[in-house]
Parts: structure tokens; C-alpha cells; sequence
């Protein structure tokens, strides 16, 4: 209830800011909340969008209920995908059916590995890594430009002399099939979701899960019980960053099929706001991931629609992210909207309390 | 390939450089130092200086004159402090996602608002570089630092001015008390909210004016991403000068000079991939947290929030 009245108030400052921009909020917001329920393109475009917003919410999750923040699952995306692509290009004439798994391996062991530095930094060091995680999304994204103009780039581009910064096409027996013909929907939102069947089963019917939790819930009192509360840290923000680098060579697979700039789109981010929506649940995820797939692709067509920059869908998440957690406490206390809206009272009624 | 950084005049000009790129990390960084000493850890800086870069450039484009652009941005600086303040104080909320959700959300509006409002790349007349007289004409030191604009100096000055405040006054010392036992503090009569709403808006509006020198005293222009990062970089600094103005300067010093030799080495061409010299501030972003981290004391109450009634 709180959260629909979050996005309710986010989507209300939204259209204050349509007002001052001179445009009319409600034929904005018809193109930008009808817009993607309305046709087979805006489903499945819907659809698509949700695919590596669930992916990257997972891993969020796993993270956040290990009370360790990941906000570098940009990053993780960029080099999850980098390490997926060169090992495809690498072995162009295996078979698929050895290739495509391997590939998604390889890409969620190269997340797992950017996402493994910061969680080894906080463990071992106690390096805040809220700070660490954002500035290796910066590196990574570095990283990832320079392999795509220089030791990746598709040879094609060196020899027209066009020099965009992409590596050539998979070869083909990676590509993931389309569930629908005409669309770009692919197999990609089946394996998000029944990741998040498997993420909920592991948090909470294995002990390794529980364990995790556990940290998350009361680190020294899992210490106390004798938990390895440090190598549980690595460990989540380890299968965070993998669950992101794997977002993002689906990205690849199913779409683009080939590594381009822009791979990460801002899911990374968005992931965070569909995990935190979906109250930090696996299964949770999956609606919200899916409402913030719409969210992204209708501002799209809003900004077709009425001239209005998409980037106000950045704008709308930071506000739901603000509502979500700003309200949270009316959750955790009930009687704290009494004492918010009651009167201050003198300071000596304190004593007896 | 790297003599061509040896020449006097070009390591001049990165001393130069980076006395000027210390301005957005000091202001950002001596801001964001009240807020956490009084217990709030904000981390919607780098978007609150978005905003402050975007509204300064606006204001500026339109209006012709930088100071009032200066002004715009601390106001918004103080409209979106106010926000993370009742976000982290009042509903005493997580506070390392609320400052994500700061950041996206100024981010986002400043994109936003670009395209809307301007939509192509221009430039305007910022602030001009004041030399100080006599100062600047000593050799070497002067063109180092006597000769910038007035927000340079000014980001300077806060350095003793922060200090002061925050060791010499009373103020400064019930700031210090909240961040480290909200409880004794409030019994004192002391507000702990009060305390805390004022060093995030300072701290924020501060932000602000560093977003703002970006575009007015740096660039001269508005950039899509201008703040690259600084923002969260001025919040490990904070750590880094350990709660502390001389620590924090020391630590923007290092860091602009790194800024400003990786923009050296792009202006001059040498012959290795940009993107190298660019990762050096975030890379060392990481090795000076993981130096510096291991060290106990901070102020006790950070990230804490504080509720009267238990």
C-alpha cells in the first residue's frame, strides 16, 4: 500500500515537473503509462527492458539482505559482458550448445570478479562500499571503452576507418532465440525468471542462504555464532557483481550481439529501485522489474510523444527510491505518523519514558 | 614519451591546474565534513552538484550575470539538503540508499532540464581570474596560486574558516557532540535535529557551489556528466582527511593534481590510451580508502539516525 502511494507521490512531483517544463502531464503520462501496455511492440519491448532489471535486481538483493550495499552493478554488467564477448569471439567454432552456457559462465564469473573486489575491500579492510563499488563502475566503464576501441574493435570498423567503439558480431550459435517473431523478445526474460525462483529458493530453503541472511540481519550476532561473517561478505557481493555481469551478456546475446558502449543503459541503477520496490524479494522483483521495464520504455515513447526528455525516468526512480525508503519507517512503526503530526512536547516528558 | 611532462611550463601548469581543481573537491568535501560530523552521511552529493553546475550554467545563460548563478545553485543546494535532511533525520532513514536516490534524482533532473531548457552544447561568461596584486607576480608561485578566480580563493579560505567553526565555536562543538552521542547531547538540551537539518543544508549548498564552479569558474560550459564522479570522491575524501579541514585539503590537493596531470596528458597527446589517465582519481579513490579505512575512530553516531523517544 505504501509503495503503490510511493509511486503515486514520485509520479505526482513527475508531473509538477511536466507542468514547469510547459507540457501537458497528461497526455504525457497517458503515452508513458499506457504506451507500453497498449501493443504486442510495447509488451514485449516491456518485456525486454524487464529482462536485465531482474537480473541486476537479483543480485542486488542478494547483496542488500547480506547487508552489504552493491551500487556497482553497472560496472559488473560492462565487465561480465566483456569477459562473456571475448571468450564467444575466442572459440567462434564451438557448438552452442557448449558455448552459450560456457559464455554465460564466463560472464557471470567476470561480474563476480568486479563485484569480489569490493566485498574483499570491506571485509578484509572495512572500505565503505558504497564509495568503492561506484567508483569501479567508473574504471570499469573506462576499461570496457578502451577494449572496444582498441584490442576488440570489430576489424571492420578499423578498415572503413569509422572507428565506432564496438567489438563484431557473436558468432551466431550464441545468439539467444526470439520467443516471438517481428519482436526482440528473447529467451532472455525466461532464464531472469527462473533465476529468481532460484535466488528464492537459496536465500531461503538452503543454509548457506540462511547463513547470508543471518549476516545481514545481525552481523556480530551471526559472528557470535560462529558464522565466517567476512567470507559471507566476498561471497555475496561476489554473486551480486555475477548476477549483473550476466545481465549484461544477455544484453548481448539476445539483442545487440555484439559488446557496444551503452551496454548498461542505467540498469544497474534501475536494478536497485525494481530490488528495493519489490521489497528486497527475489519473487518481488519480478512485477517490479517488470513496472520499471515499463517505466523506462514508456518514457521513451513519451519522449516521442510530447518532446520530453527520457531522462526524466532517472529522475522519477530517485524520487521512488526517496518515497521507498522515507516511508519505510511508517512500516517499521506504526504509531510514527501519530508522533510525527503531533505536537512537540516539552523535553521533561522524556524522563518518564 | 613522458619528457614532454618535465618542462617547467607544463608542470606549472599542472600545479596551476590542480590549486584550481582542489575548489569543487574542497567545497564538496568541507560541506559534506559538517554533515557527517554531525551524523548524517549524505552521499546524494555528486547530484546535488549536478544540479548546482546545471542551475549555475542556466541561470547564468540567461540572465548574463554568474552571480546570480552562484546564488541559484546554493539555493537549490539548500532545497535538496532540506530534502535528505527530512529524509534522514525526520523519517531517520537508511541513509546510504536515500543518498542513492538523491543522486539519481538531481542527476536525472539536471539531464533532464538541460535538454529541456538549453538542448545544445554553449558557453558563457563565467567568472574571470582575479590575480592578486603583488602576489601574482612572484615567479612560478604566483601563477600557481595568486592567479584564479574568486571562488578558488574563497574555496580556499574555508579551510581556517571551517576549522574555526568547527574546533573554536560552540557550535561547532554541539555539531561534534551529535555526531558522537546524539543521547548525551540532546539531555544537554542541545536539538539534534536542528543540528543536523543545518549541517546537511550546508553541507549541500556547499555541493552546490561546487557543481556551480564547474561550470562557471572551470569550464565555462555544461556537460552532460560534467561532475564525472567528484562528488562521490569528495565523500571518501572526507574520510580520507578524517573529519578534519587540514585533512580534507590535503587529500583535495592530491586529487586535483592527479585531476590535473590525467588532463595534461590528454592535452598534450602523449601517446597512451585516454582512458588510462582518466581511471587514475577513481583508482586511487579505492587505494586511499583502503589505506585509510582500517583506522578506527569516526564520529560514533554516523549513519545513525536519532529518535527522541527510543
Amino acid at each position: 500500500m505504501i509503495l503503490v502511494l510511493a509511486v503515486i507521490g514520485a509520479l505526482l512531483v513527475g508531473a509538477f515537473l511536466l507542468v514547469i517544463a510547459g507540457a501537458n502531464p497528461i497526455v504525457a503520462y497517458r503515452a508513458m503509462l499506457v504506451g507500453p501496455f497498449s501493443s504486442r511492440y510495447g509488451l514485449t519491448e516491456t518485456l525486454v527492458k524487464t529482462t536485465p532489471l531482474l537480473l541486476v535486481a537479483l543480485g542486488i538483493i542478494i547483496a542488500f539482505r547480506s547487508g552489504i550495499l552493491n551500487i556497482g552493478a553497472e560496472g559488473q554488467m560492462m565487465i561480465g559482458a566483456l569477459c562473456g564477448t571475448a571468450f564467444a569471439l575466442a572459440f567462434p567454432n564451438l557448438h552452442g550448445a557448449i558455448l552459450l552456457p560456457a559464455t554465460i559462465l564466463v560472464s557471470f564469473l567476470g561480474g563476480a570478479f568486479w563485484g569480489g573486489i569490493p566485498g574483499w575491500l570491506k571485509a578484509k579492510l572495512n572500505v565503505n562500499e558504497i564509495l568503492s563499488t561506484i567508483m569501479l563502475n567508473s574504471i570499469a566503464w573506462q576499461l570496457m571503452i578502451y577494449f572496444l576501441r582498441g584490442p576488440m574493435i570489430d576489424p571492420k570498423e578499423r578498415s572503413y576507418g569509422t572507428g565506432v567503439p564496438q567489438t563484431q558480431q557473436l558468432p551466431h550459435q550464441v545468439w539467444l532465440g526470439r520467443l516471438l517473431p517481428r519482436t526482440r523478445l528473447h529467451w532472455g526474460i525466461i532464464i531472469a525468471i527462473g533465476l529468481a525462483v532460484l535466488v528464492y529458493i537459496f536465500l531461503w530453503r538452503t543454509s548457506l542462504g540462511y547463513k547470508m541472511r543471518a549476516v545481514g540481519a545481525q552481523k556480530e550476532a551471526a559472528r557470535y555464532a560462529g558464522m565466517p561473517v567476512e567470507r559471507l561478505l566476498v561471497l555475496a557481493m561476489a554473486l551480486s557483481g555475477g548476477f549483473a555481469g550476466m545481465a549484461g551478456m544477455i544484453e548481448v546475446l539476445g539483442i545487440h550481439h555484439r559488446l557496444m558502449d551503452g551496454i548498461s543503459a542505467g540498469y544497474g541503477f534501475s536494478g536497485i529501485v525494481a530490488a528495493l520496490f519489490g521489497q528486497l524479494h527475489p519473487l518481488g522483483a519480478i512485477p517490479a522489474s517488470f513496472l520499471f521495464g515499463a517505466l523506462m520504455l514508456g518514457a521513451d515513447m513519451m519522449q516521442r510523444a510530447v518532446a520530453i526528455p527520457a531522462a526524466i525516468v532517472f529522475t522519477i526512480q530517485g524520487l521512488v527510491v526517496l518515497f521507498v525508503v522515507g516511508t519505510d519507517i511508517f512500516i517499521r512503526r506504526p504509531d510514527f505518523a501519530q508522533r510525527l503530526f503531533r505536537r512537540r512536547r516539552p523535553a521533561a516528558r522524556k524522563e518518564g519514558a | 614519451m613522458f619528457a614532454q611532462l618535465l618542462h617547467p611550463d607544463v608542470i606549472i601548469g599542472i600545479l596551476a591546474t590542480g590549486v584550481r581543481l582542489a575548489t569543487p573537491f574542497l567545497l564538496a568535501a568541507l560541506g559534506e565534513m559538517f554533515a557527517q560530523r554531525s551524523g548524517v552521511y549524505n552521499l546524494g552529493v555528486e547530484g546535488v552538484m549536478m544540479m548546482g553546475a546545471f542551475s549555475g550554467f542556466w541561470v547564468t545563460l540567461t540572465t548574463g550575470s554568474p552571480w546570480l548563478g552562484v546564488l541559484a545553485a546554493l539555493l537549490i543546494g539548500a532545497v535538496m539538503g532540506l530534502l535528505m535532511a527530512f529524509i534522514s533525520v525526520t523519517l531517520q532513514a537508511e541513509q546510504g540508499i536515500s543518498g542513492i536516490g538523491l543522486y539519481m534524482f538531481g542527476w536525472g533532473l539536471a539531464g533532464f532540464l538541460f535538454r529541456l531548457l538549453v538542448g545544445y552544447v554553449t558557453s558563457v561568461d563565467g567568472f574571470h581570474d582575479i590575480p592578486l596584486p603583488g602576489l601574482s607576480r612572484i615567479p612560478v608561485l604566483g601563477t600557481v596560486f595568486f592567479d584564479h578566480n574568486w571562488m578558488v580563493y574563497f574555496s580556499y579560505l574555508l579551510i581556517p574558516i571551517t576549522w574555526y567553526i568547527l574546533f573554536k565555536t560552540t557550535w561547532g562543538l554541539k555539531v561534534r557532540a551529535v555526531g558522537v552521542t546524539p543521547e548525551a547531547a540532546d539531555t544537554l538540551g542541545v536539538s539534534v535535529a536542528r543540528i543536523r537539518y543545518t549541517c546537511v543544508i550546508i553541507g549541500s549548498m556547499l555541493a552546490g557551489m561546487a557543481g556551480a564552479f564547474l561550470t562557471l569558474g572551470h569550464t565555462n560550459m555544461y556537460a552532460d556528466n560534467i561532475t564525472a564522479g567528484r562528488g562521490f570522491i569528495a565523500v571518501a575524501l572526507v574520510y580520507f582527511g578524517r573529519w578534519t579541514p587540514l585533512g580534507i585539503a590535503g587529500g583535495a590537493l592530491l586529487f586535483s593534481t592527479v585531476d590535473a596531470l590525467q588532463l595534461w596528458i590528454q592535452v598534450l597527446g602523449i601517446d597512451i590510451p585516454y582512458e588510462f589517465p582518466v581511471m587514475a582519481p577513481y583508482v586511487l579513490t579505492i587505494i586511499v580508502l583502503a589505506l585509510v579505512s582500517g583506522r578506527i575512530w569516526q564520529p560514533a553516531a554516523l549513519g545513525r539516525p536519532f529518535d527522541r523517544e527510543g
